[in-house]
């Protein structure tokens, strides 16, 4: 493992190359956009064929060919980007093709915004992709590892998403994974598919009502079945390296709280941190951290959170109903287990605003005085 | 012997797109396809457009295809084979990387992916089969709709399409690839020609080919072959080849005949007043001088760029 001073970007692509991946193709847009350059610099060190396409729709097409051809395929994306991409993500996931991307998490115009929210990859929620949310640069990077592990053992794509421009551009120590033990976690893939002219199959077929169902169904009962490969691939990564790795959720302080934040991805440190601090004054509140958005771990979620006295939500996208679409996950995921609370969201942060730890403060105060409708920090 | 009657027309190799499709009867794509995948032969990885030919072949549990095919997307088939294409160099295979699309995925939808691919000047040859409208749809107008043409789009009640057709094949020389062609369904030799020429060049290779759809130009299921084989007798669709930029004819008639023995044969051009009828007629003679120009003229497309 090599201890690198660098960005979050940087420190993907290298990773993404160490992986041994054979097709990358992508379409630049802030803040994701040092990915591609970069691994269009490091390509001749690394053999892998870079597309330079001419959009984003075209990026994730062209690793579906890849994909459906073989090999091990890669992207990097944000915001717009996504969105463009969307016909083709459905595509991705119906064709079972182990797609990786990384998505530097942006706001959606408009208006228009570069900064980080992550209103691009809820846009995706429901696409069949599973959504690690990375706490940091780090996790981001053991993640994109893992993910070709999870993608390539279940046929189902993943999307590493990390925060744009707090991670993405935050220069500071990270340890880039060793492409030799990489690659001992990651064999050259086998598809159980391909596009071979001495075994012609056909990729991409037409379903009428007697069997698209069938077929969807068949396909979201295994996207679900994922979290067992997805706790191996942390499993693995974990005895290779020797780093703790959290593959769904993580607790904070959580097990004698009275209240819980609940929240994503680099949010995580700002609460757990502000939690250690509200300990200090002897106030018993707990973090608890979900990694895996989708598949979404109901069942543990809801466990987690049962003693308790409410849950704030501290979210970076506002769905249409007056609330974060983590809020409607995790209310979901308490009623299914007939966990009674009160849960409230905190919508905060949209489009680079800054999230203070007294804001979340304030929010668990006006919890524990009885408040549930949503507010805005 | 009529050029429909070469030995093309009869093969002996095994059919590489057979097995029962649900195209209509007289649908000239599936000549097209037939034709292409026979001349192609077997060693071949298929990425395919949304469109008529891919909802008439890939029906789960039925295949109609004897190589490997790929579909995704209405619009994104020259990007997929992108990376096709990347793959299979990647790990080192001999296949060609085949594109198939429809004028709606080629012309119009698709378009910005076909422009991108062929700028990276992708190593991969790319058949348009051309029906002159969204034909799998139901017959709506698009880029490649001849003019006055009645469309659900376009209908006669609007004296039909109001725009010219576009011409793909110099939007392909302009982008410098080494092969842009036309072809058509009813002359098989010269597109097995350009097939060939193709398979032996390097880099972006497209081919249009002039296919008819008797339900949406409105004819007998029979005279698609006649058909078009008037388009070209008329002038109204030109064989020819550009190679590396130069413009060359592979199939003139020796007399062009009047446009309206090509409109009379269908019921999109029902409507049509004299006066329109006049109107395609000019500009296919202006088109024909204009080519004749460009052919001796020894122009370069590739370096006007």
């Amino acid at each position: 493992m090599t201890l690198q001073i660098t960005s979050g970007s940087k420190a993907i692509a290298w990773t993404a190359a160490n992986c041994g991946i054979e097709v990358v193709a992508a379409y630049p847009i802030t803040p994701s956009t040092v990915i591609p350059e970069e691994l269009s610099r490091i390509q001749p060190e690394h053999g892998y064929e870079f597309i330079p396409v001419e959009s984003e729709l075209s990026a994730i097409s062209a690793v579906i060919g890849a994909s459906a051809a073989g090999t091990r395929a890669f992207t990097a994306t944000s915001s717009q980007g996504l969105l463009l991409m969307t016909e083709a993500l459905y595509n991705a996931s119906g064709m079972r093709l182990p797609i990786v991307m990384v998505v530097a998490n942006r706001a959606i115009g408009g208006p228009l915004n570069i900064w980080n929210d992550w209103s691009d990859a809820m846009a995706l929620r429901d696409s069949g992709w599973i959504q690690l949310f990375c706490k940091n640069k780090q996790e981001a990077v053991d993640t994109l590892v893992q993910s070709f592990q999870i993608a390539e053992q279940t046929d189902v794509p993943v999307m590493v998403c990390f925060e744009g421009f707090y991670l993405t551009h935050e220069v500071s120590p990270v340890e880039i994974p060793d492409k030799e033990k990489c690659l001992s976690l990651l064999p050259p893939r086998k598809p159980k598919h391909t596009l071979d002219p001495a075994n012609p199959e056909l990729i991409g077929a037409f379903a009428g009502p007697a069997y698209f169902q069938k077929y969807k169904q068949e396909q979201l009962a295994e996207f679900n079945n994922s979290m067992p490969a997805i706790e191996k691939a942390a499993q693995d990564f974990e005895n290779k390296f020797g780093r703790k790795q959290i593959p769904l959720i993580e607790e904070t302080s959580l097990q004698d709280a009275d209240y819980a934040v609940f929240t994503m991805s680099s949010l995580a440190e700002t609460t757990e941190e502000l939690v250690e601090t509200l300990r200090t004054q002897g106030k018993k509140i707990g973090t608890l951290r979900l990694k895996c958005f989708r598949p979404f771990p109901k069942k543990l979620v809801a466990a987690a959170l049962k003693n308790k006295k409410g849950v704030v939500v501290i979210e970076k996208d506002a769905s249409s109903n007056d609330q974060g679409s983590l809020s409607h996950d995790l209310k979901e995921a308490l009623y299914e287990n007939n966990v009674q609370l009160p849960v409230l969201s905190c919508v905060c942060g949209l489009g680079g605003k800054d999230v203070r730890q007294k804001d979340i403060e304030r929010a668990i105060t006006e919890l524990a005085q009885g408040k549930t409708e949503t507010i805005w920090l | 012997m009529p050029e429909t009657q070469t030995k093309t027309a009869a093969p002996t190799k095994p059919q590489l797109f057979s097995k029962g499709h649900g195209a209509c009867a007289g649908c000239g794509s599936a000549v097209a396809i037939r034709s292409i995948l026979f001349n192609l032969g077997p060693n071949i990885v298929v990425s395919l457009a949304t469109g008529c030919m891919e909802v008439v072949s890939t029906g789960y549990p039925d295949n109609c295809w004897g190589v490997p095919v790929v579909h995704s997307l209405f619009e994104n088939a020259p990007a997929v084979a992108s990376g096709v294409t990347r793959a299979l160099k990647k790990r080192g295979s001999n296949a060609i990387p085949v594109v198939i699309g429809g004028d709606g995925s080629t012309y119009d939808i698709g378009f910005g992916a076909l422009s991108g691919a062929m700028e990276r000047n992708e190593d991969m040859i790319y058949f348009c089969y051309d029906n002159e409208a969204y034909e799998n749809t139901g017959i709506q107008r698009s880029g490649a709709t001849p003019k006055y043409a009645a469309t659900t789009t376009s209908p006669k009640e609007v004296g039909g399409k109001s725009e010219w057709k576009k011409n793909v094949s110099f939007i392909a020389a302009s982008h410098g690839v080494p092969y842009a062609a036309t072809a058509s369904i009813a002359f098989l030799s010269d597109l097995k020609k350009k097939i060939e020429k193709a398979k032996a060049i390097k880099g972006f290779r497209i081919i249009t080919l002039f296919a008819g759809c008797q339900l949406g130009w409105k004819h007998e299921p029979s005279l698609s072959i006649e058909v078009a084989r008037k388009a070209v007798n008329t002038g109204m669709w030109n064989l020819y080849e550009i190679e590396n930029g130069v413009f060359h004819r592979t199939v003139k008639p020796k007399q062009i005949e009047p446009v309206e023995n090509y409109l009379k044969m269908q019921g999109r051009f029902k409507h049509l007043k004299p006066e329109q009828v006049a109107d395609i007629q000019q500009r296919i003679n202006a088109n024909q001088t204009e080519l004749d120009k460009l052919e001796t003229s020894a122009v370069n497309l590739s370096k006007i760029l």
